[in-house]
């Protein structure tokens, strides 16, 4: 039987049956050999293949210019702050009275520990910038217009996720600024209605700030929230290829050029 | 969009995307040079601009005024613009909280099957109103004076008399600024309003005695300055009582 798959593997990158008189490759041609059985063997286990094609050779409408690369700009930016911030918490301790040397030892001492907590702060401002470009493509385009509601709110909640993140990781450095940043931003969510107190108690760990009030925002910071917006990227992928990304908001599909000839 | 605008769409998407080309390799390539120039953007902005770490949190001092990072100016200036009591929970929590419900609305409230932006003029015209507004409160934010500093214009009097006064000027202002003053009192473009007055034209109002007498003997919650060295103090009332 023959599975019908949405999207096919283009002519040029289909693998041609060896012509006769044609030489043998060789080993190159072994590799090549090895490579494809390493291939099939995972298939034959997962059947893979076909979501991979699904989400590689689906096609993109035309005219998809360069405002389409935002949100893959975006995850890049996401995906780096991720790898930084994995090497930031292989020094750092989140505890309220070791966090600011840790911080120093990473800045003035670690290998290479300026340029990573460098790329960690600065690409969080980029990933902010990124996700209200993304945003502003997507509304002045109308791309959140049906059947595209539904990623419209996961990204909406994207959106909200990042700048959770950057709230919980200002406090991380624990210097004047971030501590004090943190403590306005505390007190104004607790001036919210119904749940502003509770949520306060929730983010200091107690009526006040304390002494595991660091290690929840930690927590927050590094497990909690990555693992939402990882997940949430998926689903927002997952959408983007269901339903196809849009086509620029100008542009006309032309007539089939069959139904054309016909007629005519 | 009704059921016929629907399938409409749907229909002249298919058509589009049926004469579109694969994703990959064409639209991974332009993701992959977007990809090196958010890095290489990233990775610059780390050589050139470094990573400070100010001085260590101290929850005793009082006199630090807090500043966000420079994406959330916009909330923070909100929040400096709207000045009445009753109204502050309505800039912290009552606008973004509304503002954020209508994001996540947008595509149950704006279901026109028109999606080009010059066809759309309401909406465009609201986003863009929305993107100034951000731009103009974040440079507000972003303009507001230092916590830690009186950026006051030297007073003509004071810079036309010089020497002595002008230098005690200085070192008053000095004193001023380092003694927690700007958590409670306005001058100029620096601290904030209250719950102490606002002491820009202070020496309009009071006589260099009476400020005196005031440092030392304040209405609570202020502190006694009473403690100052000599010096200080005497810079501290020269400067005040100049500020005219």
């Amino acid at each position: 039987m023959k599975l019908k798959l949405s999207a096919p593997i283009p002519a040029g990158l289909k693998p041609q049956p060896r012509r006769p008189g044609e030489k043998d490759p060789g080993a190159a041609g072994a590799a090549k050999e090895a490579g494809i059985s390493a291939v099939d063997w995972l298939d034959e286990r997962t059947s893979l293949s076909g979501a991979a094609r699904w989400m590689m050779f689906r096609k993109v409408p035309k005219g998809t210019n360069w405002f389409y690369t935002l949100g893959s700009a975006t995850m890049i930016a996401f995906l780096s702050q991720a790898v930084t911030g994995v090497f930031l918490a292989m020094y750092y301790r989140p505890s309220a009275a070791e966090a600011y040397e840790s911080v120093r030892y990473i800045t003035n001492e670690a290998f290479l520990g300026e340029f990573v907590r460098g790329m960690h702060k600065w690409g969080s401002t980029v990933m902010v910038i990124l996700v209200f470009l993304h945003m502003g493509r997507t509304y002045f385009f109308g791309a959140y217009k049906y059947p595209r509601e539904l990623n419209w709110v996961v990204g909406a909640v994207l959106l909200v996720l990042t700048m959770l993140m950057s709230f919980t990781g200002y406090l991380l450095p624990f210097d004047q600024k971030s501590y004090w940043a943190t403590i306005v931003g505390v007190n104004i969510n607790g001036t919210g209605p119904l749940v502003g107190p509770y949520l306060n108690d929730f983010l200091l760990a107690g009526p006040d700030f304390g002494a595991t009030t660091l290690s929840r925002f930690y927590a927050i910071h590094m497990m909690l929230v990555p693992g939402l917006i990882a997940a949430l990227i998926g689903a927002h992928l997952y959408l983007v290829a269901k339903l196809g990304t849009t086509a620029p908001p100008w542009l006309k599909a032309e007539k089939d050029p069959e139904l054309r000839k016909e007629s005519a | 969009m009704n059921r016929q605008q629907k399938e409409e769409y749907l229909r002249e998407y298919a058509i589009l995307k049926a004469q579109g080309k694969p994703f990959f390799p064409y639209a991974v390539a332009k993701d992959a040079i977007m990809a090196v120039i958010v890095m290489a953007v990233i990775i610059t902005m780390s050589i050139v601009l470094g990573a400070e770490l100010g001085p260590k949190a101290d929850p005793t001092t009082t006199t630090y005024v807090p500043r966000p990072e420079w994406y959330f100016y916009f909330l923070f200036e909100l929040l400096r613009i709207i000045k009445p009591d009753y109204l502050v929970p309505l800039a912290t929590l009552g606008i973004p909280t509304i503002c954020l419900i209508l994001l996540f609305l947008l595509p149950f409230f704006d279901r026109g099957p028109e999606r080009r932006p010059e066809k759309r003029p309401l909406a465009t015209s609201f986003g863009i109103f929305v993107i100034a507004a951000m731009a103009y409160l974040t440079y507000l934010g972003a303009s507001a004076g230092s916590p830690t500093e009186i950026e006051l214009e030297t007073p003509k009097a004071v810079r036309s008399q010089g020497g002595e006064v002008l230098a005690q000027f200085e070192a008053g202002r000095a004193v001023a600024a380092q003694s927690g003053c700007l958590a409670c009192h306005k001058f100029g473009e620096n601290g904030n309003d209250g719950p102490g007055p606002e002491l820009t034209h202070i020496g309009e109002r009071m006589y260099p005695e009476s400020i005196r007498r005031t440092l030392i003997n304040p209405t609570s919650p202020m502190p006694s300055f009473k403690d100052l060295p000599e010096d200080k103090f005497n810079d501290l009332v020269v400067f005040l009582s100049n500020l005219k």
